[in-house]
């Protein structure tokens, strides 16, 4: 099948280039630096289905656009959703309105790093069946006929199944000229079996580990992903969870799974490599970060084995685009290289206040309505040339625990403690794996994690991971990002019993 | 085309035995300031229908749902149809119940959507920047974020239905840092208007924090009694209230199901009076009286859309009153009907005075919070939840504060924390911190806690 489209014509039927002309010759007029205009169109399809019927479906479309400014020095942003010239004109104005507002309230003039102009681009993800031209009936058919399957199987008392799609449409075009049109599409199957154990002993679940992709409804059939192998499993790995014992709390080895470890990564990497928490934009809301600016080159963030990159590149990433929200062309760079900070996420105010040559890449917002702030691009921990396997990793550990699929996460206002669980956790002896146990969590400080991290799987264990429901901003903005890795082994991890935390 | 024209219209086009339509008008205005400047701001106007149709069928009743923003008159029968057909897509809903039979229309119906626009800081904005000056004087930074939103909510349905609701929300965060920013703390308050909001009030509250954490005291991990103000008592109480589905109880996998079968409603949970209610009428902090729902789900159903809202105790007496229910779970589970609600309020009965009183009159040691971050569930079975403190946690000493301990990573259920309360002022209105995005209106009181667990230690200052 092929995964490459054109962008719907529906989307390029819409009057962008006149708004974006009256918009930026309102704000030419009344002397802006800079403006842009984004045109975006989102749409997004939740199907949920419980014990094997549709509990409940949204299906919701937003169109809207925004005028942003640099006007004497501040910024001033304004919305709308009547796709007028008339009103693209009239938005200008209180994007205009608002900067002056900010004026006599900011102390830092804004300036944006250089970017080339592109005239005419367009970008569309690599995707083959868009999952908008699906019938709902045949989504929720396959998805009943999964929850069914499963529903029989012994010690499977309950089913959820989902299936979240979105697909993103914007057109941008600023001052300077550059003129993106770009489409991405998205998509998260997820199933979730519960086991409830008999004569009151409790309830456990197992969910599937497939990730959310930047690719199209041919995933739920077997692209990127083998659902029919996952789900065939499910019924016994939980039967395996409700008769584990529960976990000794202490100090382990850990083999962490590419499953469980992106998520980590995620908190711990991702977030704290963003340069807007470093410079504390964030600190009344997401946080600030560790890895402050003045670190940048010398921070000591892990073990030598560490290297980490952003991109905005990856195929089927669900940060992958092919400019961002300011204009700014999709790139590949290093945040962490042997263990160092060595880079940082930016948008192109923040890339020059720090006198970077250009920004790369990272602004984004998640809707017309929203002004664009620096976003997290695919954050990814790169694999060793000829690493071990999985079982080989597995096999170097006397008494540990293999952590597979995410689950429970938290981390502190500066990317120090985090706190993690997983779908499952294994018992590791004399190098086996030895079954399943329960009521674990892994918890630790990041610098010393990634410092433990002695092992690091190959190329065969790389598998990109990654969430729909990154938040950060305010007002609250949701991003999509992957995060690909290879298994790895951290020595000496605390693990709490989560039985005994709870006091019982 | 007026959005109760669109309703009427949209109704006007509906060919299924039933239709409900729910349109909505919004307006949002923001500033965000980091390090004693202005950073972004907005002003935003958005509009959104839903369409939900219901077909009959020889199995059941099916509904569809659609959302679309911006509809204009040509696209409206489209839009209708389009509902119809994922209605007719979707087979027999497990909620399905007769449409609700509407009343008298609400008096406002016919009047124009309430907006917000960027005036409502017309006060606010000269006083945020006269406390930057303070601030710079100070060798202070500020961060924060103030917000004012309003929608109005037009609800319709092919059963009589025409209901409207104008709810205004609106919050402002302060973040306070000191020098080389090695202490942190913060203030929030929850707002209608802004009309309530005093700069200066909340900047004093910030100065006196960090006066607190400028002799630091090292704690421990471990369990220690602590002190948990509104907010973060709210933060907690949100996530009990939002894990309270009946069905899911009654499904047997939450910790609100009674091992076995059935529910815990009727359960004690603490050996405190302790009432845990929600009220659309609660003076300050009033929202949205009836139903209205977009789409179906454990505790919504788009066929109770209507359904009026009244007082709700969800713990009473210190007992499990009531869960969160949609008429298909309240006969499922035979409890009564009890709704979601957009406010939460707990209540000591008997308790007095303001958290300063009950940090005076704490003997002994305790920590004062400051507010709670980062909340996720980590058991579902006992509620557990893992999160940490976050802006400051202060040591008490014989009724006053003598310094501040290091953040920490905390474990706790909010269901066992119940049963642990050791001391508890009056109830006041306050902001949570963790879930303000989605839920604003609470009102707590500051409580002590026996032995909250506070796990590990976070270097986070």
């Amino acid at each position: 099948m092929t995964e490459t489209h054109d962008v719907d014509p529906e989307f390029l039927a819409l009057p962008h280039r006149q708004l974006a002309d009256a918009a930026l010759t309102r704000c030419r007029e009344l002397g802006a630096e800079n403006a842009d205009v984004r045109v975006e169109r989102h749409g997004s399809q939740l199907l949920r289905l419980r014990d094997g019927r549709l509990e409940g479906s949204s299906d919701s479309q937003d169109t809207g656009f925004s005028v942003r400014v640099v006007h004497d020095g501040s910024w001033g942003f304004a919305a709308a959703v009547d796709l007028s010239p008339e009103e693209a004109a009239r938005t200008a104005e209180r994007a205009v309105e608002m900067a002056r507002l900010s004026r006599p309230l900011s102390t830092e003039r804004v300036v944006l790093s250089d970017e080339p102009v592109y005239a005419d681009a367009t970008y569309v993800s690599a995707y083959a069946v868009d999952p908008f031209t699906v019938s709902e009936a045949d989504k929720v058919a396959l998805l009943a006929e999964w929850s069914e399957r499963l529903l029989a199987a012994d010690g499977v008392d309950h089913v959820d199944a989902s299936s979240y799609a979105i697909k993103e449409q914007s057109f941008y075009a600023d001052l300077a000229g550059t003129r993106t049109t770009q489409q991405r599409v998205r998509i998260e199957p997820e199933v979730t079996v519960v086991g409830i154990a008999p004569n009151g002993g409790g309830f456990e679940t197992m969910r599937t580990l497939a990730p959310p992709v930047g690719r199209g409804w041919e995933y739920l059939l077997g692209t990127g992903w083998d659902w029919q192998g996952e789900l065939a499993e499910l019924p016994e790995l939980l039967r395996e969870r409700l008769l584990a014992p529960s976990v000794e709390a202490g100090t382990y080895d850990l083999v962490v799974d590419p499953t469980n470890l992106w998520l980590t990564i995620h908190e711990s990497v991702g977030h704290a490599t963003e340069l807007d928490r470093a410079l504390g934009y964030e600190a009344n809301y997401a946080g600030t970060s560790f890895a402050t600016f003045d670190q940048l080159g010398t921070l000591r963030y892990g073990s030598e084995l560490m290297h980490v990159t952003g991109d905005r590149t990856t195929p089927h990433g669900l940060s992958t685009v092919g400019y961002d929200d300011e204009g700014v062309a999709a790139q590949q760079w290093d945040l962490i290289k042997d263990g160092v900070l060595v880079g940082y996420q930016l948008d192109r105010s923040m890339a020059r206040l720090k006198g970077f040559d250009r920004s790369n890449g990272c602004a984004y917002a998640d809707s017309a309505l929203h002004v664009p702030v620096q976003r997290m691009p695919n954050v990814s921990l790169q694999p060793a040339a000829n690493g071990p396997s999985t079982g080989e990793l597995i096999a170097g550990v006397d008494d540990g625990l293999y952590v597979v699929g995410d689950k429970s996460w938290s981390i502190d206002m500066q990317r120090y403690n985090f706190q993690f669980t997983g779908q499952r956790f294994y018992r590791i002896r004399g190098g086996r794996l030895a079954g399943q146990v329960k009521d674990a969590a892994y918890q630790a400080t990041t610098t010393d994690f990634w410092g433990s991290m002695k092992g690091l799987g190959g190329p065969q264990t790389y598998l990109l991971g990654g969430a729909f429901n990154c938040g950060k901003a305010q007002p609250g903005q949701v991003a999509a990002v992957s995060h690909g890795c290879p298994a790895a082994l951290f020595q000496g991890i605390n693990i709490l019993n989560t039985v005994q935390e709870a006091g019982r | 085309m007026t959005p109760q024209d669109l309703v009427e219209r949209a109704l006007g086009l509906s060919r299924t035995e039933g239709c409900v339509v729910l349109a909505q008008e919004t307006s949002s205005t923001n500033l965000r300031w980091a390090g004693n400047t202005l950073t972004t701001n907005g002003v935003m106007r958005g509009r959104a229908l839903t369409v939900i149709a219901t077909v009959d069928g020889a199995e059941g009743t099916a509904s569809g749902s659609l959302t679309r923003s911006n509809v204009g008159i040509d696209e409206l029968e489209q839009l209708v149809r389009s509902a119809e057909a994922a209605a007719r897509a979707a087979g027999p809903a497990e909620d399905a119940r007769p449409l609700i039979v509407g009343g008298a229309p609400s008096p406002d119906w016919t009047d124009e959507p309430a907006v917000t626009t960027g005036a409502v800081f017309e006060r606010f904005a000269p006083a945020l920047g006269a406390a930057f000056e303070r601030a710079r004087a100070a060798d202070r930074e500020l961060f924060g974020f103030a917000e004012h939103d309003l929608v109005t909510t037009y609800l319709g349905s092919s059963t009589g239905v025409r209901l409207r609701h104008d709810q205004p929300t609106g919050k402002v965060e302060i973040t306070g840092k000191s020098a080389a920013r090695t202490r942190s703390t913060y203030v929030g308050q929850a707002t209608r208007d802004f009309r309530d909001i005093d700069v200066d009030v909340l900047e004093a509250e910030v100065v006196r924090r960090l006066g607190w954490a400028e002799r630091s005291i090292d704690i421990a991990p471990g369990r220690h009694d602590t002190i948990l103000p509104p907010s973060a008592l709210a933060d907690l109480m949100i996530y009990l209230y939002w894990s309270s589905s009946a069905r899911e109880a009654h499904d047997g996998r939450t910790a609100f199901s009674k091992p076995g079968g059935g529910t815990r409603v009727g359960e004690r949970l603490s050996e405190l009076p302790i009432e845990l209610w929600s009220d659309p009428a609660y003076p300050g902090l009033e929202c949205e009286p009836f139903v209205a729902a977009g789409s179906s789900g454990a505790t919504t159903s788009v066929f109770d859309n209507g359904l009026p809202l009244a007082r709700t105790s969800w713990i009473s007496d210190g007992s499990l009153n009531a869960l969160l229910q949609t008429r298909a779970s309240a006969e499922l589970s035979g409890l009564s009907l009890t709704p979601g609600i957009d406010n939460l309020m707990l209540a000591v009965p008997g308790a007095t005075g303001s958290t300063d009183d009950l940090v005076a009159a704490t003997s002994g040691r305790a920590l004062l919070l400051t507010c709670l971050w980062y909340i996720r569930e980590v058991d579902p079975q006992t509620l557990l939840l893992t999160g940490l403190t976050r802006d400051g946690v202060y040591v008490v000493e014989d009724g006053e504060v003598i310094g501040a301990a290091t953040n920490f990573r905390f474990n706790e259920s909010p269901i066992d924390l119940l049963g642990r309360i050791s001391g508890a002022s009056a109830t006041q209105p306050c902001l949570p911190r963790e879930w303000n995005d989605y839920f604003t209106r609470t009102a707590m009181p500051a409580v002590r806690i026996s032995g909250f667990n506070m796990s590990t230690a976070s270097r986070a200052n």
